[in-house]
C-alpha cells in the first residue's frame, strides 16, 4: 500500500474543506485535501448560492446574522469574481404576518445591517414580475456566489501556494490511532479501486453532513448531526435581478435567488435519514412552486431546467422540533478528551465557510506549533484561468473576445468552447486521467442550460475521443453515467417543453445510442 | 390587406408530416384516394434514416422481429403492431421502401431479420431498413474486412475515433482518420452544408482523392451521412468510382441529413403526384359537422379552408406537438381526445433514467379501436371518419422497443385500410 505524506489531512471536499486548505497554505501548512466524490458534491454545491446579507436570520438567529454581515463584506472585498452584488429584497405579500414586518427593521438595526423600507410601488419598479400584492418591501445587501468558482479557486490557491494537493474520489476508509493521536488515514481510491494510506499531523474532518461519520471512524461519538433536505429549482431563464426572500420567519419556498442566467427557487425542509440518496420529489417541486407564487406570480408559467436536493447538517442540542428552529451558525469541536490531533467542523453555511476555515485552522496551526496569523480575510482569492469556467455567462464573452472560429462551441445552451474543455483536462484544479463528463461538467457551465447536457454531452465525449482523451469504451459509460445523474435533477420537473427536451433526450441516448443497454462495467475497471 | 380563403376539398386530410403522415400520404395515393397532407413537419429531421420495426422487447435485443411481433401480441395486447398482421407489415414496409426509393431515396428492403447498424457513438442497433448509402456498414462489420472510418474537422458530435474505439473489439481491422472537408480549413462544419456541397462534382473529386490516400489499405470507408441532399445514391455511387472503395454512410447526432433528404424528396416529389401539400403549417381549428370535417390554417399566402371526409391524426408525440404536457396531466392539443397516462406527474417516469423498465410516460397516448379510430372516455369512437396513427398512440415506447418506424408504417397502412373501408360506406 502506497503512503502519502503531509502536516494536515483535510477530508472533505466542500467550501468549508477547500477554504481551511487555502487558510493552512497561506499560514505555510501543507496539506493534503480528500473528497469521495468531487468539490462541493454535498450541501456546498447544493444551495441558492445566497451570499446572505444576514437579513434571513435577524429574527431567529442573530449570531449567525451578524456572522453573515461580516463575511459578506469581507467575501465581496476579496473574492469580487465570485461573486455578483445584486441587493435583496424581503418582501411581504397580503396575508403575511404584518407585525414582522413592521418589526424587521428593528431586527436588522440590532445585527447592523443596512435596511432600507421601499414602498411597494418603487419595489415593483425594481423587480417587475414581484406580485401586485405586495405590501411591504426592504431593500438588504445580500449577493449572490458561486460556490463552485469558489471552491476551485480556494484550491488552485493552496496548489500555488505551497504544492497543497487535492485528491477527488477518494474516500476515507478508518484511521490508524495510536492512544490518544491519529497516525494515519486509510483511503480508497474509488476510481481505481486501490487502497492508500496518508501519514499527516493534524486530521481534519470537514464532511459537513457526512462529519459524524468520519468522526464515528476516528472513535469520536460526540457529533450529533440532524439532516435536513433541501430542495431547490432552477428556472430556464433569470426571473429577478435581485435575491427575493420572503418577509416571514424562514419557510418552504420563500427564496428566489437569480443565478447568473437562471433563477434559484427553494427550499422545503424535511427531516432525512438517508444522506447519500436524497433526491428532489413531485410534491417537494410543486410545494416551492405553489408557495413562491405568492411572491413571484410568474412562477406558476415559468420553465424549470432541474431540481435538486442536498442534506444540510444540523448540529444536535437539546430537542427541537422544527429544523429551521436549529441555529445555522458552526461548530468546531476539537475531540480533546480523546484525540490530540483531530478535529471536526460542520453546520454553517456558505457564507460563514471562510470564518469556520479561519476558526479550524486557528486550532490546527496552534495545534502545530504554528504561530503565524489567518489572512484569507484579506488577501485577494486568485482569479485563476482554468476555474473561471463556472461563471454564468462568461464562456461567451472568453470566446467571443478570443475570435478563434476554429474553436468550436460544444455546449450550446451555454457556450462552452472545446478550449475550455482542453484547459479544465489540462490542469484544473483535481483533473485527473480519464476524466469524468461529470468532473468537467463541474469544472464548467456544460449541461446547466436547459439541454442540461443531453447533447453537449454526447459532443464533449466525441470531442474527447477525437482528442484521443477517450481511447476505449469509458467515453460510453461517462456519457451513461453523466445523462443518469443530470436526469435525477430532471425528473421532478419534467412538463412543459421540458418534457419534449427530454423526450428527444432520451431517443438519442436510448434509441440511437443505446446506452440504457451498454453492458455492466466492472468497478474500478 | 385581407386575403381570400382558399379552397381544399379531400377525401383524406392527414395532420402530420411526419413518418406517419408521409406513409398514409404514400399508401393513400397508391390506392386513388384524394389526400392533402398538411400540419408540422415534426421530427422528421430528427431522424437517421434507419426504420425500425421492433428491436428490443422487454430490453432484450430481438433479432427476429417478425417472430417477436407474434409475442408481442400475447405480452402486450394493447401494442399497436400487435393489432397488425405481420405479413400486413411487411407490405406496408415494403411499399413504403419501394416508393421512397423510386423517388431518390433508395432503401434495403425489409428482411427476416434486423441489421445491426452502427450509431455515431460506435454502438450497433437493431434496425430493419437502411438507406441504401448505409448498407455496405452492416455488410462490412459483417464481414470484419479492413475499414477506415472518416470524420471531419468541424464536424461535432461525430467522432470517426469513437466509433473505431468503440468497435475495435469485435472488429479489429478498424481503423479513424480525422480530415478536411474539402476547402473547408477551419471553424464549424455542418452535415446539411457538407452534404449540399457534395451535389457539386468538383468537391466530390477532391474529396476522393483525399480518401484515397488517407484510407489505403482498406477495403471499406466509413463516412458521416453527408453524401448529397437529393441524389444519394448517384453521388455515394460516383464517390465510390473515383475513390475505388467501398463507402457506407454512417448517421450524425440530429438533425441529420437522412432526415432532411426525406423531408425535402417528398415536399418536391408528392405535389407532382397529385397530393396537396401544405408542410410546415399548423392546423388552427377542426371542426366535425354531419355532412363534412373542416380544418383551418394559415400559410404565408393566407387563410386556407380544406373539406375532408375523413382525417388522419399524425402529428408525433410531445417534440412534435402531438401531446403537451402540463403541470398535472397530459392533453392532445388539437381535438382535445381523451389521452391514456399515468395518473400523477410522481408516475412519469421512473426513478433512474435508464431503468429497463422504461417511463410510464412514453405509454400514454391515443387509443383507438381496431380500425385506428379514436376513443371517447366512454370507450366508443371520438368520431366515425377520424383516425389516428403514430407513435401518437398509446401503449407503445417507441424509444426503448426502436418501434417507431414500425408504429408510423404500419399503423398508417392499417389506418388507411379503414379509411378506405369508410369512404367506401
Amino acid at each position: 500500500m502506497s503512503t502519502l505524506q503531509t502536516e494536515a489531512l483535510i477530508i472533505g471536499g466542500g467550501v468549508t474543506g477547500t477554504g481551511i486548505m487555502r487558510d493552512l497554505a497561506l499560514r505555510g501548512i501543507h496539506s493534503i485535501l480528500i473528497e469521495k466524490n468531487d468539490l462541493c458534491a454535498g450541501a456546498s454545491g447544493g444551495n441558492h448560492g445566497l451570499l446572505h446579507s444576514g437579513g434571513r436570520y435577524v429574527s431567529n438567529d442573530i449570531q449567525s446574522a451578524v456572522e453573515c454581515r461580516i463575511e459578506n463584506a469581507i467575501l465581496k472585498n476579496i473574492a469580487p469574481h465570485c461573486i455578483e452584488e445584486t441587493g435583496g429584497l424581503f418582501v411581504g405579500v397580503a396575508g403575511d404576518d404584518e407585525q414582522f414586518g413592521i418589526l424587521f427593521p428593528s431586527y436588522c438595526k440590532a445585527a447592523e445591517i443596512e435596511c432600507e423600507e421601499l414602498d411597494a410601488a418603487e419595489a415593483r419598479l425594481l423587480e417587475p414580475s414581484l406580485s401586485a400584492d405586495l405590501i411591504k418591501a426592504y431593500l438588504v445587501p445580500d449577493a449572490t456566489i458561486d460556490p463552485f468558482h469558489l471552491a476551485l479557486e480556494n484550491v488552485e490557491h493552496a496548489r500555488m501556494h505551497n504544492g497543497s494537493q487535492y485528491l477527488p474520489h477518494c474516500l476515507i476508509q478508518g484511521f490508524e490511532r495510536k492512544d490518544d493521536i491519529l497516525a494515519g488515514a486509510v483511503c480508497l481510491d474509488q476510481r481505481t479501486g486501490k487502497t492508500f494510506r496518508i501519514e499527516a499531523r493534524q486530521f481534519i474532518n470537514a464532511g459537513g453532513g457526512w462529519a459524524m461519520n468520519i468522526a464515528r471512524l476516528a472513535g469520536c461519538d460526540d457529533v450529533r448531526l440532524l439532516w435536513s433536505k433541501g430542495t431547490l429549482l432552477v428556472s430556464h431563464a433569470r426571473l429577478t435581478d435581485r435575491v427575493i426572500n420572503r418577509l416571514r420567519p424562514p419557510s418552504d419556498g420563500d427564496i428566489l435567488v437569480p443565478g447568473g442566467t437562471v433563477s434559484i427557487l427553494g427550499t422545503t425542509s424535511v427531516r432525512t435519514g438517508d444522506i447519500d440518496n436524497v433526491r428532489p420529489t413531485v410534491e417537494e417541486v410543486n410545494k416551492n412552486v405553489r408557495e413562491g407564487m405568492a411572491m413571484i406570480p410568474t412562477l406558476a408559467t415559468t420553465r424549470f431546467i432541474r431540481a435538486f436536493s442536498r442534506v444540510r447538517p444540523l448540529v444536535q442540542s437539546g430537542n427541537q422540533d422544527d429544523d429551521r428552529n436549529i441555529a445555522r451558525s458552526f461548530s468546531l469541536f476539537d475531540h480533546s478528551s480523546s484525540l490530540r490531533n483531530f478535529c471536526t467542523i460542520t453546520g454553517g453555511k456558505l457564507t460563514t465557510y471562510r470564518l469556520m476555515a479561519e476558526k479550524t485552522a486557528d486550532l490546527v496551526a496552534g495545534r502545530l506549533g504554528n504561530t503565524a496569523t489567518c489572512t484569507t480575510g484579506t488577501t485577494p482569492l486568485p482569479d485563476s484561468s482554468s476555474c473561471k469556467w463556472t461563471k454564468p455567462g462568461a464562456s461567451p464573452r472568453y470566446w467571443y473576445v478570443s475570435k478563434n472560429p476554429a474553436d468550436m462551441i460544444l455546449c450550446e445552451c451555454e457556450m462552452v468552447p472545446q478550449s475550455a474543455i482542453t484547459q479544465i483536462i489540462a490542469d484544473s484544479p483535481g483533473g485527473e486521467d480519464d476524466m469524468s463528463l461529470e468532473s468537467i461538467a463541474l469544472r464548467t457551465r456544460a449541461g446547466k442550460g436547459p439541454c442540461q447536457g443531453s447533447f453537449c454531452g454526447i459532443r464533449i465525449a466525441s470531442h474527447l475521443y477525437d482528442q484521443k482523451y477517450y481511447t476505449n469504451d469509458s467515453g460510453l459509460y461517462h456519457m451513461r453515467d453523466f445523462f443518469s445523474e443530470r436526469f435525477k435533477g430532471m425528473r421532478s420537473v419534467i412538463w412543459g417543453q421540458q418534457m419534449a427536451q427530454m423526450e428527444l433526450a432520451e431517443a438519442l441516448h436510448c434509441g440511437l445510442l443505446g446506452l440504457e443497454n451498454l453492458p455492466p462495467k466492472v468497478k474500478g475497471d | 390587406m385581407k386575403q381570400e380563403t382558399r379552397y381544399i376539398d379531400t377525401e383524406l386530410a392527414v395532420i402530420g408530416t411526419g413518418l406517419a403522415g408521409i406513409a398514409a400520404a404514400i399508401f393513400a395515393l397508391n390506392r386513388g384516394i384524394s389526400c392533402t397532407l398538411t400540419g408540422n413537419t415534426g421530427a422528421l429531421a430528427y431522424t437517421t434514416g434507419y426504420l425500425d420495426l421492433l428491436g428490443f422487447s422487454d430490453s432484450r435485443f430481438i433479432s427476429a422481429p417478425w417472430d417477436a411481433l407474434g409475442d408481442l401480441a400475447k405480452s402486450c395486447p394493447g401494442h399497436p403492431l400487435a393489432g397488425i398482421a405481420p405479413t400486413k407489415i411487411a407490405e406496408a414496409f415494403t411499399e413504403f421502401t419501394n416508393f421512397i426509393g423510386s423517388i431518390g431515396v433508395g432503401y434495403s428492403p425489409p428482411g427476416q431479420e434486423n441489421l445491426r447498424a452502427i450509431t455515431p457513438a460506435g454502438t450497433l442497433k437493431p434496425t430493419l431498413c437502411v438507406p441504401l448509402t448505409m448498407i455496405k456498414g452492416i455488410t462490412a462489420l459483417h464481414s470484419k474486412a479492413p475499414c477506415t472510418v472518416f470524420g471531419f474537422h468541424g464536424l461535432k458530435g461525430f467522432s470517426a475515433h469513437q466509433i473505431a474505439a468503440n468497435l475495435k473489439s469485435i472488429w479489429p481491422e478498424i481503423e479513424a482518420r480525422t480530415i478536411h472537408f474539402p476547402g473547408h480549413e477551419s471553424g464549424e462544419l455542418y452535415a446539411e452544408v457538407a452534404a449540399r456541397a457534395l451535389e457539386v462534382p468538383q468537391n466530390r473529386i477532391l474529396l476522393a482523392e483525399i480518401l484515397k490516400h488517407e484510407g489505403a489499405g482498406s477495403s471499406y470507408l466509413g463516412l458521416p451521412a453527408i453524401l448529397g441532399m437529393h441524389n444519394p445514391d448517384e453521388i455515394h455511387a460516383d464517390l465510390e468510382r473515383l475513390s475505388g472503395f467501398s463507402i457506407f454512410e454512417i448517421p450524425t447526432m440530429p438533425p441529420s441529413v437522412p432526415g432532411i433528404r426525406l423531408r425535402e424528396i417528398i415536399e418536391q416529389t408528392l405535389p407532382a403526384k397529385g397530393i396537396t401539400m401544405i408542410p410546415q403549417q399548423k392546423i388552427r381549428k377542426i371542426e366535425f359537422h354531419k355532412e363534412k370535417i373542416t380544418l383551418s390554417l394559415f400559410d404565408n399566402y393566407g387563410p386556407i379552408a380544406i373539406t375532408a371526409r375523413t382525417v388522419l391524426l399524425a402529428t408525433g408525440r410531445f417534440l412534435s406537438g402531438g401531446l403537451e404536457a402540463h403541470f398535472d396531466h397530459i392533453s392532445e392539443p388539437l381535438i382535445h381526445l381523451p389521452v391514456h397516462q399515468p395518473p400523477s406527474r410522481e408516475k412519469w417516469y421512473q426513478e433512474e433514467y435508464l431503468d429497463s423498465r422504461g417511463h410510464e410516460i412514453h405509454l400514454a397516448g391515443i387509443e383507438t379501436d381496431g380500425s385506428f379510430r379514436p376513443l371517447k372516455n366512454d370507450g366508443t369512437v371520438y368520431d366515425k371518419r377520424l383516425f389516428a396513427a403514430g407513435i401518437v398512440l398509446a401503449h407503445q415506447d417507441w424509444i426503448r422497443q426502436r418501434c417507431g418506424a414500425g408504429v408510423a408504417i404500419a399503423t398508417a397502412s392499417a389506418a388507411v385500410d379503414a379509411i378506405i373501408e369508410h369512404l367506401a360506406q
